[in-house]
């Protein structure tokens, strides 16, 4: 078992469904010989040959929408939207048509797609280098969105995506590509789509989270340790479908709930958790349900200032959970 | 313009022209069985194909059902009658019954699909279906796949990004397809004259590196020679054709629309004498292919079918409401 960053894990899991399958390819903006401008697809060209790792036209719904076609005709596309800021080309090609191809179609017609896309800020990219967009998709059914928050899940969940039958997402956080490192097993593995993992037990709260916030709320859980707040994490993995077991599970456990995310709040999945709970599980809570999230604005700005104070870190997990355990 | 005078060199001979005369005939049958099941109250909906017949039989003609595919648009009824849909499958989806191949009558009528006859599965949305016929092309090709991917679509969608985004990368990666845009002259009311500052849609090509051709829709073995001539090229593998054809609206955009408002009836009945239909028999009667006997054979074998597939279809049960749920995912 080798330890990898998170990008690393990508590339060879990359690598690894290259090999396995040929009816796999890859394509995208500068994901050819340039190897991404992540460096993430690095190398995979000069393996697998420009048949199967190609420069596309900078063009998103022809990306997206040639992707669905060679879906279609018996492929398995994994293209890569080369900032998920820049998926809105294609929304048209993701929304009204992969996510609905099977439904209008009466299944006659399903697209095994994966559209990776990098994701999220904290890494001076301004308003168009740093949005968090997945709830946007969560809110259409026929998609899957999941999101990684370690190199071990990154791994299983991209080799579950690129075997599913229908159109995922699969958003990986640009400042976890190279600070977050973990062991990943050399041989193949899957981790369902739809399935959440605590990642760390606790009795006092619960932080419901994803991506890189799952770190973030690591540290911030390790500070409250020491001040004898025992907090539990649960990585929610999958965006669409959210595994409500997992969540009900955890909030029936320690009754006082904080949903953290990147995105904005209003309209984010924090809502859609929080009402899950609300539902199903409102007389286990000792506290009502707490959001932290990026606030409303239309995106997040350059300036180092700026961009902390929308940035949401580990200290204002911190801050936000001692209020929770203090209710 | 093309024309159709190489008759005898097209490789067509007298069975292929009746077999093309039948698919228009049947289409314009069932398009008009449509509107008066709409007028009845029975159908909800008719987008029509009416006008349109010698473009779509046309290029039909000159494909290959068998190994090619098509990713129509929702005029395309004579399209997918030669594909393969019966006209039963056709009613069982205007009125909207469970056994519609299309969509499970999930879709409004002349949202046609069906992966047994290579026919992608339609939206709403104009001009989707360009880049995902690139990409069906292009797996073709990756794949070496036999056969050439036609994708379909009106002038006025020719305005859409994804027209130009799907034609961009056909021709960068040479891909076996055929664009063709079947010019009615109008995007439901407004006139080719507002939709774009030039007079064919076939010069558009010249931006992507391929060629463009223009042919009159109602000259059927001159839209036959211009698809067969696109199929040989892409077979060859020297990439994409655009083919407009200058064709023609019969009715109004839907049944929901009212053309008087945006158009003269002078204008109307000008177009209507330019028929695919009715020119094309013609030519068929001086060419002695044809006469009047079996004309009246033909359309009484049309009418029978348009009538069973009217009874048929209204016999047939609408979805049940518990499947409302199924096909969201493949689980």
């Amino acid at each position: 078992m080798a330890v990898m960053t998170y990008l690393e894990a990508i590339r060879e899991t990359l690598r690894q469904e290259l090999r396995r399958d040929d009816r796999m390819i890859i394509y995208g903006e500068d994901v050819g010989v340039r190897g991404g401008v992540f460096r993430v697809t690095e190398g995979l060209q000069a393996e697998f040959g420009e048949d199967r790792v190609i420069d596309s036209p900078l063009a998103e719904a022809a990306i997206v929408g040639t992707a669905i076609g060679a879906a279609i005709n018996g492929l398995r596309p994994v293209p890569e939207i080369e900032f998920a800021d820049f998926i809105f080309p294609a929304i048209n090609q993701i929304v009204q048509e992969a996510a609905r191809i099977r439904y209008r179609s009466n299944g006659d017609f399903g697209v095994p797609l994966v559209i990776r896309a990098p994701f999220g800020g904290g890494v001076h990219g301004a308003l168009y280098h740093s949005q968090s967009v997945e709830a946007l998709f969560a809110h259409v059914p026929g998609l899957k969105v999941v999101i990684p928050g370690t190199p071990y899940d990154a791994k299983g969940l991209l080799a579950s995506a690129i075997q599913d039958e229908d159109p995922v997402l699969y958003f990986e956080h640009k400042a976890a590509y190279r600070s977050l490192k973990g062991e990943v097993p050399d041989e193949r593995y899957l981790i369902p789509i739809g399935k959440a993992d605590v990642k760390r037990q606790g009795n006092d709260l619960s932080i419901i989270t994803y991506g890189l916030m799952v770190s973030y709320a690591q540290r911030a859980a390790e500070t409250l340790e020491k001040e004898g707040i025992s907090v539990e994490i649960l990585d929610l993995r999958s965006i669409r479908p959210l595994d409500v077991e997992a969540i009900l599970e955890t909030a029936k456990k320690t009754g006082k709930v904080l949903v953290v995310h990147e995105d904005n709040l209003t309209g984010g999945i924090g809502g859609e958790v929080s009402a899950l709970i609300a539902e199903h599980a409102l007389f286990y809570l000792d506290a009502p349900i707490m959001r932290l999230a990026g606030p409303d604005v239309p995106a997040m700005p350059y300036s180092p200032p700026l961009e902390h104070a929308f940035m949401v870190t580990p200290d204002k997990i911190a801050e936000a959970s001692r209020k929770l355990a203090k209710f | 313009m093309a024309g159709s005078d190489a008759l005898y060199g097209l490789g067509v001979d007298a069975n292929k022209i009746e077999t093309m005369y039948y698919y228009m005939v049947l289409s314009r049958a069932l398009d008009e069985r449509m509107w008066i099941l709409n007028r009845q109250g029975k159908s909800a909906f008719v987008i029509s194909c009416q006008g349109q017949e010698g473009a779509q039989v046309g290029v039909a003609a000159a494909l290959d059902p068998a190994v090619d595919w098509i990713a129509p648009y929702y005029r395309d009824l004579g399209l997918v009658l030669y594909f393969g849909m019966t006209p039963r499958d056709v009613m069982l989806g205007q009125l909207a019954k469970a056994d519609d191949p299309s969509s499970g009558a999930r879709q409004m009528p002349a949202h046609y699909g069906s992966r047994v006859h290579h026919i992608l599965s339609g939206s709403s949305p104009v001009a989707t279906q360009v880049p995902q016929a690139a990409g069906i092309a292009w797996a073709a090709k990756l794949r070496h796949q036999e056969g050439v991917v036609m994708t379909s679509l009106g002038e006025g969608s020719t305005n859409q990004g994804e027209f130009h985004e799907g034609m961009n990368f056909a021709a960068v990666h040479r891909l076996p397809l055929i664009i063709v845009v079947e010019n009615n002259g109008f995007a439901i009311s407004v006139p080719q004259s507002k939709e774009m500052a030039i007079t064919d849609v076939a010069v558009r090509a010249q931006g992507y590196g391929m060629p463009g051709v223009v042919v009159r829709g109602s000259d059927l073995l001159a839209v036959f020679e211009a698809t067969r001539e696109a199929r040989q090229r892409a077979l060859a593998g020297e990439g994409p054709t655009l083919i407009e054809i200058k064709t023609h609206r019969f009715t109004p955009h839907s049944s929901d629309d009212d053309d008087r408002s945006y158009r003269t009836p002078e204008e109307l009945k000008a177009e209507k004498k330019d028929d695919a239909i009715h020119l094309f028999r013609q030519w068929m009667i001086e060419q002695q292919l044809w006469d009047e006997q079996r004309d009246r054979q033909m359309r009484q074998r049309v009418t029978h079918e348009v009538n069973d597939a009217t009874d048929f279809a209204e016999a047939a049960l609408y979805p049940d409401p518990s499947t409302l749920l199924a096909h969201v995912y493949n689980d």
